[in-house]
Order: C-alpha cells, then structure tokens, then sequence
C-alpha cells in the first residue's frame, strides 16, 4: 500500500503511536484508496460485517437466557419469546439474522465470481473468505438445533450421520461426535458450546479477510488494477462508508421487515414441535441456505459418495483462482463466461429447490443433472475457457470510461484541433 | 477450431436450460395441483396493522376451555397472560376468578409434603394430564399435541387450523376407516383421531354472539394464533414505527452520501478546468510542437 506515512499531529500521540500503530492503523482505514468505480455489489463486505456483528450480540443475550438440556431447551426458547422483556424481537432478529447473513453472503460469493475478484493477487482472500464461509454453516447448522424442535433433531440426526459413511472409523466418529448412541443431551450441549465459539473464529477470519483485502486493494467492475493515489481511488471515508451505509440502511428494511412481519416464513413449522426422537418427520429439510448442498448430497446414489460429492462442492472453490485460467478479471470482458456465470447461478438456485423436495422421479433426475453441471461448470468449462475464449478489449484505465462521457473527451479534442494541421489521434 | 468449440459451449447452456425450463415448469404446477386448498378467510391480525379481536379472544379462551382443555394443554401460556395488553385483556378480576378455579401442586411445605392450591396468575395454564404419556394413553395411542405454538407448527397457520375443524367430512366411498379414526379434508392423508370437536351451539357465548359452527372455529382460531404469538400485537406497531424511521433515515442518509460524493464529483470538475487551461495554453503556443504535449 503506497500510502503516506502517517505522523500523529501532538506529541503524546507519537510516542503513542510508536509504541502501538493503531492511530496509523486507524488512519489507513480511513484513507484506504478505493477504486471510485465500485457498483452497490461491493457494500455486501459492511452488510456482511453488521451481519456477523448483530449475531454476535444477540446471541449474546439469547445466551442469558437460553438453556442447553434436552428437557428444557424448547421450552426456554418460548420463555425467551413470551417472558423475556423484547425476548421475541431478539431470538426472531438472530433467526431471521442467520437467513440474512446467508442471504448477504450469496450475494458477495457470486459478486467475486462474476468480477473475478478471486483472481491474481487476490487468492488468499478468496480462500480465507471460503473458510469463513464454511465455519457459517457450521455454526448455522448447530444454531438451528438449539431449539430442540422436530427439524432441530431430526436434522441434526441426518447431518452428523454422514460421518458414518467414512470408511472403517465412521461409527466411532460418529459415537465421538454424538457422545452417546444417539443424538442426545451430550450432543445438545456440545453444539451449543461450539456455537458460541465459531462466530469469534468467524470474527478472527474476518480480520485476515479485510487485512488480505487491504494489500492488493479492492477489486472493480472493469477487474484492471487501478494507479492507486490517482483520481481513479477515493478514500474509504467518507466515500464508500457514506456509500456502504445506505446500501446497509436499504438491506436492514428489508431484514425487519421479514423480523417483524414475516419472522417464520423462513424456517420450518415442525421446528416448532417439541424434538421426539420416536416420530420421524415426513420431509427433513434443513434451512433454506443449505440446500444446494443438501441436494447435491442426495443426488449421489452412494451414501459415501454423496458426502464426497457434498464436501468437494465446496472445496472446488478453493482450487477457482488456478481453474479459471483467463487472466481477464471482470465478466464484462467476457462474453461466454458471462452467460456461464448466469446458468450457473440458475443451476444453483435450481438445486436449493431440489434440495426442499423428495428425492424421487424427476427431481432425482434433475438433481443429478444440476450436481454433473456444477462440477462440469468449475472441472472443465472454467479451463478450457480461460484458453479459447475471445475477450473483449479492456479499457487503459477505469477511468476511460467516465472520459467517455460526452463533454469531457470533446474538450480535448477541441484543444487539439485548434492546432492546425495536426493529427489530434496521438493525443492520449 | 476455436469458433467450433464456442459454438459447442454456447449450444450446450442452451440445451441445459431449455431441458430445465421444460422439466421444472410442468411439474412445479403439477405438484401445486395435488395439494389441497385450505379455506381462505381474513383475519384481524394478519398484515403490518393486524391486531386481535378482543371479544373474538375472550370467546375463543371460553372454547378453549369449554372444549378443547379436556385433552388439549397450552402449557406455555400463563393466567397472567389474559390480563397482558394485546391479549384477551381481561381484567385483573376476571383473570383472578379464571385462575382460581384450577388447583395446582405446590410444595414441598416445611412438613416435606406436596400439597395443593388454588392456582394463581402467574401459575401456567393447567395441563389435562400430568405427561405426555398419559395423554397419549388415555386417548386411543394419539398424542393430543400441546397448543401453545400449534399455529406456528402447521403449515398454513391459521388457515389450516381453521381449514381442519371445518373440514370434517362423511369418509368417500372404498375409503377405509378403522374404529376411532375421523376422516377429514385437510388432514394430511385424510385420517384424524380427534372427532368432530366443534359443532354448532357446543359452547353458549353471553355476549350474544351466534355459535354457528364457524363462528366457533374463528374464535378459537384467533385464541390460538394469540396464544402462539402472544406480542404479536406489539410486534406489529414496532415494526411499523422502525419501517417509517427506516424510510426517513434512508432518505436523509441517501442526500448526505451525495452531498459528500458531491465533493469528489466536484474534484472531476477541476478535472474540466484543467482540460480548459490546457486548451488556453495550447491556443497561447502558436506554432509550438504539439508533440511535447502529453
């Protein structure tokens, strides 16, 4: 980062700063050079940050209330909502909180694979942001069983049953992870335990997210690198945190409006019937984020080879930034890979839909289909694109585009016309 | 070579997702078909301003109690709840005498025994039978399920509670039945343990009010949405006011960002100016080598 070193302006702070950096840091994060060219698709890093935090806090709270035994864990949570003073407004805002930070967190996956921010020189952060990624749905998945209700159980049955299938050790694992025969009070108080820490592992994530982040800069639509201290960045404040806030203020209407009005529609009616580990519910889903996943694994006619399949659909997208083989960034360049990144985004969607229904009949069928494309999509089109696709001519700079604007190149064309005789075209 | 590949790729997405459009679309209306319609009626407390219908939820307690307390528990709910704003509101009074016709077990007393009281506000609505066991014993092997969240553990809510005491039905012809099971319309796979809970003129209102069949079912309905959703009253009316302070602060938030933009937008302008200082510049250098101009 090219930046100027930061001097603290009054003699205390010097020795201060000297000593701890943090006034430096606090100043870099303010003069953090961002390209000036960042669309709305880039607020979802903050949205994604307030997300983590407002768990965090409330779960804080559900936490002094909450009780992690089979006995009285559904009932706590209906003490929360009914005797807890605004109890019913922070367990809805942490419920519905979880959908959201998915929601956000979609949204930023396929922001980076569309701009191809995961590209040179930004692995790390897009492996770093993966893990992230995968420690949410771990503390998701634990989360949605705390209530004890009938999906709570019945999905964290059929979860942590897939450690069966690996070979020779599964059972024992599986007996390890459970702490017991079944899924039971030990396993209750093991995931709650577990869920209260991944979140600071998530937060600690995020810090070499942002700090990764921090040493090439952000990416941008056009996906060239921008000459940093140009006018082609601005400061992160007061611009994009302006920026960032409304875009946050535009996401927060719609997550009350789902806490306030619409506070279940997003979780599953059986998950309100107390946990019998003798009743078997007719479907077992789990939560609307999971279901490409869950789709995906059932699309598999193996048991163990689901789980593989399941697993490697994510960690594929560790391998992206070496798969996609184009060293042209953003899909505005690229003609082909843009209608691939739509169906592949069709595709997923389809599978969250498969993954709601029974596998049977034709969505086994489709399953199947959508689970070979995903693979086929990262595998084989990624490589064999990045060598034979015709990209379009990228821009000199980010900024070519705003010159573009009429007014502004015409003036320099008028300057150089009034030399006569010469040839205006090698004016830059 | 490379066009030819192009052209495979292209054909094949469009292949994909035309196969899917035709696959998906037909069987996503097909599996809406086979489901069966619950009875769509308005309710008081459904959108942003929905409240409750008092007398609505004092006749659909005396149900609850008249009818459905002989098998049914709403453990989670407590008498105190019947005087809270947003609920029934009855008054302290009312719910006092309400309360005091239950006994409840307290103890142990400085003896060590159990023993029995009056119930009091802040004791729980009292349960038909002492466990989940004996519940299902004594009524023919089917568990009698707890009401305090029943409208958030159904799919369709109120509609289908209301949809499944209104749908009781002669059983079709060739459908079997065995002793003691009911056929209903909107019960997943049509059987039912519960008979027929609510007729007409099972429960006698003193405000007057018709008991007409259906006008039981809404009652109780509505008590039972309440029950599930006791601040949902509350819930509301916050809603509302965080949604209009939401609008307000986007607005101001949105004019502030531009006026801040504005700012940098306005450096662009010198951006102009400095093409126009070059533009006198140049115009000043008659005869002067362009070349040198970058």
């Amino acid at each position: 980062m090219s930046e100027e070193k930061y001097i603290p302006k009054s003699k205390l702070a010097q020795w201060f700063d000297s000593r701890l950096p943090i006034l430096s840091l606090a100043h870099h994060l303010q003069a953090y050079p961002t390209p000036k060219n960042l669309n709305y698709w880039w607020t979802f890093g903050g949205i994604l940050t307030f997300c983590l935090i407002t768990q965090i806090v409330t779960g804080l709270v559900l936490a002094m209330h909450y009780v992690a035994h089979v006995d009285h864990a559904f009932e706590s949570i209906e003490h929360i909502m009914r005797n807890v003073n605004y109890g019913w407004l922070i367990r809805y805002v942490h419920a519905n909180g979880a959908s959201m930070f998915f929601l956000a967190v979609y949204i930023h996956i396929f922001r980076s694979l569309y701009y191809g921010s995961y590209k040179s020189p930004r692995e790390v952060i897009w492996i770093i942001g993966l893990l992230i990624y995968i420690l949410m749905m771990a503390t998701a998945f634990m989360g949605y069983v705390l209530p004890w209700g009938q999906m709570s159980f019945w999905g964290a049955t059929v979860i942590t049953n897939l450690f069966t299938a690996i070979p020779f050790v599964g059972e024992s694992i599986t007996t390890w992870l459970w702490g017991g025969y079944a899924v039971d009070n030990p396993t209750l108080n093991r995931f709650y335990s577990l869920h209260y820490l991944l979140p600071f592992l998530i937060f600690g994530l995020v810090i070499l997210h942002i700090w990764a982040l921090h040493v090439p800069g952000n990416n941008n639509p056009i996906g060239i690198d921008v000459k940093k201290n140009s006018n082609e960045t601005m400061p992160f404040h007061p611009y994009m945190v302006m920026k960032d806030i409304f875009a946050l203020l535009l996401f927060i209407t719609v997550f009350l409006w789902f806490v306030f009005f619409a506070p279940n529609v997003l979780g599953h009616p059986d998950n309100y019937i107390e946990a019998n580990p003798l009743v078997t519910p007719s479907h077992i889903v789990p939560e609307w984020y999971l279901l490409p996943f869950y789709a995906i694994l059932r699309a598999i006619p193996s048991k163990l080879g689901g789980v593989i399949f399941m697993f490697a659909a994510i960690f594929i997208l560790m391998l992206l930034p070496w798969l996609d083989t184009s060293k042209v960034r953003s899909a505005i360049f690229r003609p082909i890979y843009k209608k691939l990144f739509w169906v592949l985004v069709f595709t997923v969607i389809l599978l969250g839909y498969l993954g709601a229904k029974p596998p049977e009949g034709i969505y086994l069928i489709l399953s199947r289909l959508g689970t070979a494309y995903y693979f086929i999509h990262f595998l084989i089109l990624l490589p064999i694109l990045g060598r034979y696709e015709k990209t379009d001519p990228l821009p000199m700079s980010i900024s070519d585009p705003v010159l573009d604007k009429p007014g502004v190149l015409d003036k320099v064309k008028k300057a150089a016309s009034q030399y006569e005789g010469e040839n205006f075209g090698s004016f830059k | 070579m490379k066009e030819k590949i192009l052209v495979r790729l292209n054909n094949f997405f469009k292949k994909i997702v035309i196969t899917a459009l035709i696959f998906i679309i037909p069987f996503s209306v097909f599996s809406e078909e086979k489901k069966i319609d619950l009875i769509e009626t308005n309710w008081s407390f459904e959108g942003i301003f929905g409240t409750f219908d008092r007398s609505s939820l004092q006749r659909g307690y005396q149900v609850y109690q008249e009818v459905c307390s002989g098998c049914h528990s709403v453990k989670h709910l407590s008498y105190r709840n019947l005087l809270e704003k947003g609920g029934p509101q009855f008054s302290v009074e009312e719910a006092k005498a309400i309360a005091s016709q239950f006994e409840v077990e307290d103890g142990p007393n400085n003896d060590g025994e159990m023993f029995m009281r009056s119930a009091r506000l802040s004791d729980n609505f009292v349960k038909p039978y002492p466990n989940i066991e004996a519940s299902t014993f004594a009524n023919g092997g089917a568990y009698p399920p707890d009401m305090s969240v029943l409208a958030k553990a159904r799919t369709g809510g109120a509609n289908y509670i209301y949809s499944l005491l209104m749908g009781y039905e002669e059983a079709p012809a060739g459908f079997d039945l065995d002793d003691g099971v009911y056929y209903n319309k909107y019960m997943p796979g049509n059987k039912i343990k519960m008979s027929e809970p609510i007729i007409d003129g099972i429960v006698e209102y003193s405000d007057g009010t018709e008991t007409t069949k259906a006008q039981i079912a809404r009652d109780i309905t509505t008590f039972l949405v309440w029950a599930s959703e006791p601040h949902l009253e509350s819930q509301h009316r916050m809603g509302f006011k965080a949604i209009i302070y939401l609008i307000i602060l986007i607005t101001l938030v949105y004019m502030s960002k531009n006026k801040v933009w504005s700012r940098f937008n306005s450096k662009k302008e010198d951006e102009d100016e400095t093409f126009d200082k070059v533009e006198k510049a140049i115009t000043e250098y008659e005869g002067e080598d362009p070349k040198t101009f970058k």
